[in-house]
Formats: C-alpha cells, structure tokens, sequence
C-alpha cells in the first residue's frame, strides 16, 4: 500500500500541471487532499509495519535483459522516512497557502519532487532508486527559481548542478558494481551479497558517499545548501531542508554503506590520526557540525542563520552512521525525522510566517520591529522549535543528538568532544536569532518597512501547519520508543548484514 | 551476379526513390498552382507513404543479403534492419513536421531530395562493400549538401551548404584515400575478406594510416571532434527540417556504418570456426588485438568529442549551435560504445573468450543503435521546436524561447521533455539510452580504462544539463518580453505531442524498444 504514495503524488502533479489557470484555490484544494491522503498512506503503512522487517511491496521484472527490476520495499527505517515525507509534504502546502503565482504549476513541482522523494526511500533497486532520486533534482530548480526569492536563478542552478554532480559519482559508482557483480542485478539485496571485492569498495565507497553526502550537506561540499535554502520559497526551504537532505544521508546508508561495508575498512596506513575512509568523513561531519554552527552565529539574515544550522544538524546525521554502531547508526536516523520536522517548523516560521509580513529577513531590521509583541505566535513558536532544535530534553533533537554522541563516545570520544562544542554554540545561535528577531528593546524606527502598520493576522494553514510538526517532535521527544521500535531493527540488520 | 536478388534485397531504396519520383510529378504537374500549405502537405504524404512502403519491405526481407560471387556485398537482418528502420521512421517523422514550414517555394524538390538522401542512408547501413558504401554516403551527403542551400533566400543557409560541401568533400578524399589503403593492403574492397586478410596477416603501420583516414572522413558524417567544424553553421544555417534530418537520419546512417565497421572486425565466419582450432584461434586473437589500435583512434576522437563539445555549448547564445555542440557530445558517448571492445589478454581458453566476447559485443551494438535511434528521434522534436519558435519571433537564440510556457504551454511542456531527456533526466529515454550504453560499456570491457571514459563520459553529462538548462530557465522561469500566444499548426503540434509521449513511454518502459531491437 506504501507504493501509493508515490503514485498518488505524481497523478497530483499531472492534475495540477493540467488544471485550468487562474483557480489557486482549486490548485491548492487538490495539493492539500493529495499530500493528506499520502501522510495517511505513510501513517497506515508505518502503523501496519511495526514488528515486521523489510515487506517487499512490488517486485516485477523492469528491464528483464538487464537484470533490472522494479522493487518497492520497506523497512523500518524507510517506513520512519517515508512518514516524515507525508508530515512535510503536508506542512509544505500549507506554509504554501499563500502563493498567488502560477499556483498549479507550483504544486505540480511541489508534487512531482514529494513523489521522487517517496519513490527514492521505498525503492530497493539501485536502478530505480537512482531514476527517483534524478526525478527529484529537476523540480527543485523551477521551485527555487521560479517561485524564489534573494538570488533564485543563481541558487537554483547552483543547487541543481552540484545536485547533478553528485549524482553523476552515484551513477559511476553504480554503473561499476553492476559491472563488478556480473552485470545481472540492480537490486540493492543482490548487489548487497554480491561479495564485491574490497579494493574495489575502498574506492567505490568514497565515490559513492560523497556523491550522496553532497546533498546531505556535507562540509565542504554544503555550500549549495544555505544560498539554495534562502532562495527557496518556504515549503521548497522546508522541503529542501526536510527531506531532500535525508535523501542524500539516506543515500549513504543504504547504499554506499550497505553496498560496499569494506570501503570502511583501515587503510592500513595512518596520517593525523585518520586510518580509514570512516575517519575521513566523520571528521568532516564533525568540522561541518562546528562551521555550521559557528557561520551560522554571524549571519545577519535570518533565513541564512537556519539554513547553517541546517548544515550543522545534518553534520550529526553524517557523523552518527560513521560511528557504525547499532546507538549510533540509529541515532544518525531519528535525527533525519527529527531535523526533517524541525527544519520545516524553523523555516516555515522564518520564510513564511515572519518574511511574508515584515518583508525582511535582516535581523537589525527584525529587531526594531519588536515582533514578540506583534506576532506573539511567532514569537513563541520560534521559541519553542529554537528549544526542540537546540536539544532540550522533551523534543526529538534531544533523543537524536544524545544517541549520536553516544555512537560516537563509542567509535572515538574526540568527534563526540567536538560534536559537544557544535551543540554548545547551537544553543548560541538560536538564542542569539531569537533574541534579535522577536525579543528584542531596541529603540523602533517609525515609519521605516511595515513599522506601524498592523501586520496581518495569522491564518489558519499556518497555525495548522506549525502545529502539526511541533507535536510530531513533541510526541518523538517524549515516547521516541514509537519510532525507535522501527529503526532499531532495520539498522541491526543493515550493519550485520551489510545490505540485509 | 543475380539481379532478381539485387533487386528484392534494395526493395526499400527502390520504394523511396519510386517514391521520391511520385512527388515530383505530382507536384510539378498537377500542382503549380496550389497554395503552397497543399502543395507541402500533399509531398510530405506521398513521402510519409513512401517511408511506410519501404519500412513494409524492410520487413519483407528474408534472405541473409546480396552476395557476388559468395561475398557479402548488401546485408539483412540484424543492425541493418534495425538501422533502416529508424532511418525510415526519422524520415517520416521530418516530413511531418515540414507541413507548416515557409522556407521554400518548391516542397516537391525538397521532399524528393530527403527521400533520396534517405535511400542513401538505407544503402550505407546495409553496405558491407567499400564501394557501395561510399556510393551510399555520397548519396546521402549530396541530398544532405542541396537540403541545408535550400533556404534560397537566406544567406546564412547558403554559406552553411557551402561550408558543408567544402568540408564534405574534403572527408569523402580522406575516405577514399583511406579505402584505396585498405584495398592496396588487401587485395579487396569487401569488409570481410578485408578483415580476414588482416587477421590472418597480422596487423601493419600501413593500416592504422588507413583507418585513421576512414575515421576522418567518417567523424565529419557523426561530426567528432576534430571533424565537427562544420556543425555548428549548418545546424544554424540549414531550414529547421533539414538540420533535423541532417541530425538524425545521418546521423543513425553513418554509426551504423562505423558499428559495422566494428563489428565486423570481430566476426568469425563459420566457415572459418570449423577449421583447425589452432589457426581459428590464432584469427581470433590476432582480430581482437589489431582492433585495439584500431579502437584507440576512434577513442581519442570520442574523448576529445565529448570534452569539446560540452564545454563548447556552454558558450553558445544559439539554440541551434548549443544543439549542435551538445550532437558533438553526443556522437563522444555513441564512439564510446562502438570503440570499446573485449580485449585479448591471454585467456587460454580462446574460443571461450570469443564466446564472451561475441555476446558481450552483440549487447554493446544494441546499445549503440538504441542511443542513436532515441537521440535521432528527441532531436528532431527539438529541431521542431525550434522550427516553430523559429517562425513566430524570427531568431533561434535562447531569448527568444523567454516566456515561452506562458505563450504555449504545450510547446514548452514538449521542449520541457525532449531537453531533460537530451540531458538524461531519468525516467527520460535519454537517461536510459546512456545507462543502457555505459552498462554495455563496461561489461565488455572491463578494467580502468573503459571506466575511467565512462566516468568521463558521466561527469561531462552532469556538465550538460547546464547548458540545457539555460534554454529551459527561459521557457519557464525567466519573465517573458512578449507573451502572445504562438499558434501551431495542429499536425504539427500532434508530432511533437507523440515524440514528446514516446521519448516519456520509452523512458518508462525501456525493455520495449531493447526487445524490438534484439529481436532483428
């Protein structure tokens, strides 16, 4: 049933792209209903998955010549992505309630990229989950630059050539171990007993890792992410930073490591204290957890200083499943759904509730304006998902974080020292946007922007919206068993078994 | 010699070139006076007719090819049909989209000439002769040369033939100058006594300056790097419909030629596979090693092709010219495909290596046909596109495509399409025609070389989608100057409305066309 999602999502795309112009309301109607009915599908199907391995959902013959063939599955920790899809696809359209430009064709891409998305954590065919990772990349250009704001055709393009680059390292990647296992199989179980040779997987690995990891957002490969975020509209921002990353980090997991574990292995040779490709990328997580961080402490536009924070959350995602064990692994996890959820809150708050009525993002601009007593919803809902965000215990940060430090104490206490100082200035930057955005006393200047005016009320599409993902962390925070009970055993199987 | 044999084996050529005859006569004698919609539509029918005709006798076809004196000299069946078919289908296709074009007084000369260079194309992919091949390109290259002058009032349509002639005809002496090698070498024009002599003699310096020269003359038919000079101006000079022709019934015509050429190299006649297993195997390996010299020209001009050309159409502000740069990548891929062989590194057991080998080679040439014929078939949808962006604002560079999803939706949805799949967007044709090549690729050749141009190979495609993206972003994203709305004509509209589905449903469902195509 879990396949519906993807084919519900992009019969929406065809509706939309063919409705009549000039009835946003109609466009919308439909979006809505059709990432509804999907995050309905995600919930029955997760629901209906608990206690159960991989469930093969479809499975016939593609390309028979080739060995090619259309898998759909899903194990627990797909069923855990696939869900945070539905959250943010319907969180997506309702932060997008207030398009007014060629709303059908914004839906139609908003749509058609939710559909690659759910296509690419329920595929187990190398083959098919490549073509549904591509299919992702196209939307999200015309979204940023069509719909975007600062700089769009410039970030756009940006995004979607280092989005193509990384995918090009897939594709060699894939293209050699089909070749190297006999040219008979894509399917990811196949390929994953296929007993690659290791100094085949040594440089396959790393090919394979980085190509996904740029668009996990990888340090230095990240600096797509920031300018692509910005320039995003907000549900594309919330999309991008939701899920279009997990899709690089899920990427990771389920294919460069589940496909080539030997990669991992020791050089045998050691230079700085780093022995092995594992080294190499935790250490970058490590250095993308800080920078992020830390970059994200100057920046003086508000959507920039969630788009590094971005950077250095999925930094714990990257570092968590180079620890290569069952807490960490499953840690690296949880923090995809928990960053998935809080992203969205995050920029749907920034890029919609706050820009959309101050016209600014500038946070020397924010501060005159003195939100807090103006927006109090924003205000406090900044503040909460700034709390969720920063890891207090009660929010799914919190659990996540904690067991990807506790992964890595056990791989080297180094990178969770490190990672430690990362969180350290998290909470830095969010109390410092917070504070300057919403909370601050300094002196207002009449009569500049929309001081003065009465800003417009808060609607209903976004308080829906804010609340959803707020009491999904909350939930996750507070009972994390419900999705822990899902990951924990995909992930035993997945390191046990490199592919299962 | 039997004449009854020739005959029903060039059943096809005859069909076109009958064909071709008909709408000449029923265009200067029953339609002088006709406006000049009924006088294009009424030759691009009869044409459209001529192609199923001949695609009828293609089918028809059952015996092995024409022979004299029991050497192969027209072939049948396998890549051959294969070949003609597409030339037949990207024919008709061209002839479709002509029937709301202006640039011509004289439809009827125009669509005889395709018909005939067509029938050109038919003989050169059944060709195993060095004469009747080149007899079979020059067919093709003349039409080719008064196709791109047609534009009579263009002067940029004249200076395109002119380049395009002088370039051609330079190619076609390369060629011959390379032919009368291969003959003085051998003793031989026919492809297999050709190549049976060289393996049973071993191979000399003499030959690699002989198909050095060959692939001279025949990298300026698939434009590779550096024979391409002439691409871009004739691509840009050239009426729409005859560039796209040139792009694509050419294009499939002159790979098949070099797969051909290939592929033959590789082949052991069964004749010769019952004798003694000694000098069988000696043939084979001795095959198999004077084609890694022969494969390392075509692969310096497939590298230099793609680099070239990918980087080349970044720069360009003409949709055209970046069309024909991006060909020129393209054609860098396709010679991957037809260079890249299995190489003889010392297995004992020879004739199982051949065995593999064969298979692994049989794949590879499927591969390449499925490239050119989808790459053919999006090309001239984009070319129709262009055609009739073309006729509306009166230019081809990129902004003139601005705003083009506000004043034709559909058209821009088409162009949308047929742009991602040239960039191998998947679930695109063009994303599986590349899988399908690579895979094919590095399974016959394995090792670090054939990956390391696949890796090439995929990389400068990532590099591709910029430049196809730059047209795309004007169609969609950037504000329109002019937002009238453009009128296609509806046949016209129709075309690119099916080529546009089959590029989505081959990409879809590529096990369809890979079948058709094992199947000959």
């Amino acid at each position: 049933m879990l396949a519906w999602t993807i084919y519900l999502s992009f019969a929406g795309a065809l509706v939309e792209a063919l409705l009549p112009k000039g009835k946003p309301a109609l466009a919308r109607a439909v979006a809505l209903v059709v990432a509804l009915a999907g995050l309905v599908i995600a919930i029955c199907g997760f629901a209906g998955g608990a206690g159960q391995g991989r469930v093969v959902l479809v499975d016939t013959p593609w390309v028979p010549a080739m060995g090619i063939h259309y898998t759909l599955a899903a194990d627990g920790i797909s069923r855990v992505l696939v869900l945070l899809t539905g959250l943010a696809a319907v969180a997506g359209v309702l932060f997008s309630w207030n398009i007014e430009l060629r709303t059908n064709e914004f839906f139609a891409f908003f749509l058609a990229l939710i559909g690659g998305v759910y296509g690419v954590f329920l595929s187990f065919d190398l083959f098919l989950l490549f073509v549904f990772y591509e299919i992702a990349i196209v939307p999200k250009y015309f979204l940023i630059a069509i719909w975007g704001s600062t700089r769009r055709e410039y970030a756009a393009m940006k995004l979607a050539l280092y989005s193509f680059a990384g995918s090009a390292m897939v594709l060699i990647g894939l293209l050699a171990a089909y070749a190297m296992a006999g040219s008979h199989s894509t399917g990811i179980v196949e390929l994953g007993h296929a007993a690659l040779p290791v100094s085949f997987q040594m440089w396959a690995f790393p090919l394979v890792f980085v190509g996904f990891a740029i668009l996990a957002g990888m340090w230095p490969f990240h600096t797509w992410a920031p300018t692509g975020h910005v320039a995003a509209p907000t549900a594309a921002s919330m999309l991008l930073a939701g899920v279009v990353m997990k899709l690089g980090a899920y990427g990771c997991l389920r294919v460069a490591m589940g496909l080539f574990p030997h990669g991992m292995d020791p050089w045998g040779f050691g230079f700085l204290g780093i022995g092995s490709w594992r080294d190499v990328f935790a250490v970058l997580a490590v250095i993308g957890i800080i920078y992020g961080a830390l970059v994200a402490l100057v920046q003086t536009d508000f959507k920039f200083v969630i788009g590094y924070s971005s950077v250095s959350h999925m930094g714990f995602v990257l570092l968590g499943l180079m620890t290569l064990n069952q807490i960490g692994v499953t840690g690296a996890v949880l923090q995809m759904f928990s960053h998935g959820v809080l992203a969205g809150l995050l920029f749907g708050i920034v890029g919609r509730i706050v820009y959309e009525r101050t016209h600014t993002r500038q946070l020397a601009e924010l501060e005159t304006m003195h939100l807090s007593k103006r927006l109090p919803f924003a205000a406090w809902g900044f503040a909460i998902a700034g709390i969720a965000s920063m890891g207090l215990p009660g929010f799914s940060g919190f659990v996540a974080e904690l067991q990807v430090l506790v992964g890595s104490w056990k791989a080297d206490p180094w990178w969770t020292a490190a990672a430690g100082v990362g969180i350290v200035i998290g909470v830095a930057y969010t109390w410092r946007a917070l504070q300057k955005a919403f909370f601050s006393d300094a002196p207002s200047m009449a009569h500049t922007h929309e001081h003065g005016h009465e800003l417009a009320a808060i609607t209903w599409p976004e308080v829906t919206g804010f609340t959803l993902l707020a009491a999904t962390s909350l939930l996750v925070g507070l009972w994390p068993r419900v999705l822990l009970d899902s990951i924990e055993p995909a992930v035993k199987a997945l390191l046990a078994g490199g592919a299962q | 010699m039997n004449y009854g044999e020739l005959f029903h084996v060039t059943l096809p050529e005859t069909a076109l070139d009958l064909a071709a005859l008909l709408v000449l006569l029923v265009d200067l004698a029953f339609l002088r006076k006709a406006a000049l919609q009924v006088r294009l539509s009424s030759a691009a029918v009869i044409g459209v007719i001529g192609c199923l005709a001949a695609m009828w006798a293609v089918g028809m076809q059952t015996s092995a090819g024409f022979s004299v004196d029991g050497l192969l000299v027209l072939a049948n069946g396998g890549v051959t049909a294969v070949a003609q078919m597409g030339v037949l289908v990207l024919t008709a296709v061209t002839l479709l989209l002509l029937i709301d074009s202006s640039f011509t007084k004289h439809p009827g000369e125009f669509v005889a000439v395709v018909l005939m260079a067509a029938s050109g194309g038919l003989v050169i992919s059944a060709a195993r002769d060095l004469l009747v091949i080149f007899i079979g390109l020059e067919l093709l290259s003349i039409g080719l040369y008064i196709l791109t002058a047609f534009g009579k009032t263009s002067a940029k349509s004249a200076e395109a033939a002119l380049k395009y002639y002088l370039f051609g005809g330079m190619s076609a002496a390369f060629l011959l100058f390379g032919f009368s090698y291969f003959y003085g070498l051998t003793g031989s024009t026919n492809l297999y006594e050709i190549q049976s002599s060289i393996a049973n003699s071993g191979s000399s310096p003499l030959l690699i300056v002989a198909w050095v020269l060959v692939v001279a003359g025949l990298g300026f038919k698939v434009a590779a790097v550096p024979f391409h000079l002439w691409a871009p101006d004739t691509y840009e000079g050239a009426p729409a419909p005859a560039a796209a022709f040139i792009a694509s019934v050419s294009k499939i015509a002159s790979f098949t030629l070099l797969l051909t050429f290939s592929f033959q190299w590789l082949q052991v006649s069964n004749e010769y596979l019952s004798g003694a297993r000694p000098a069988v195997e000696h043939y084979i390996v001795s095959a198999y090693q004077s084609w890694q010299h022969l494969a390392l020209v075509l692969l310096i001009a497939a590298v230099a092709s793609m680099i070239v050309g990918n980087l080349a159409a970044l720069a360009q502000t003409s949709v055209r010219r970046l069309l024909a740069y991006s060909a020129i990548a393209h054609a860098g891929y396709i010679l991957l495909g037809i260079a890249i062989y299995s190489t003889y590194s010392g297995q004992s057991d020879v004739m199982s290596f051949w065995g593999n080998a064969f298979n692994a080679g049989v794949i590879s040439q499927n591969a390449v046909l499925y490239y050119v014929l989808t790459y053919g078939l999006t090309t001239i949808g984009a070319f129709g596109v262009i055609g009739v962006v073309e006729r509306t604002t009166g230019s081809d560079k990129l902004d003139a495509f601005l705003g083009l999803h506000k004043r034709n939706p559909v058209l821009a949805a088409v162009l949308l399409i047929l742009f991602l799949s040239l960039a191998g967007i998947p679930p695109l044709v063009g994303f599986w025609a590349k899988f399908n090549l690579f895979a094919a690729v590095l399974a016959v050749g394995g090792g670090v070389w054939p990956f390391a141009l696949v890796a090439l190979a995929v990389a400068m495609s990532a590099v591709s989608l910029y430049y196809y993206l730059q047209v795309l972003k004007r169609a969609y994203v950037m504000p329109a100057v002019d937002d009238t709305p453009i009128h296609v004509h509806p046949v016209t509209m129709l075309v690119l409305m099916a080529i546009a589905a089959a590029v989505v449903l081959a990409g879809c469902l590529p096990s369809v066309l890979q079948g058709w195509i094992a199947s000959f």
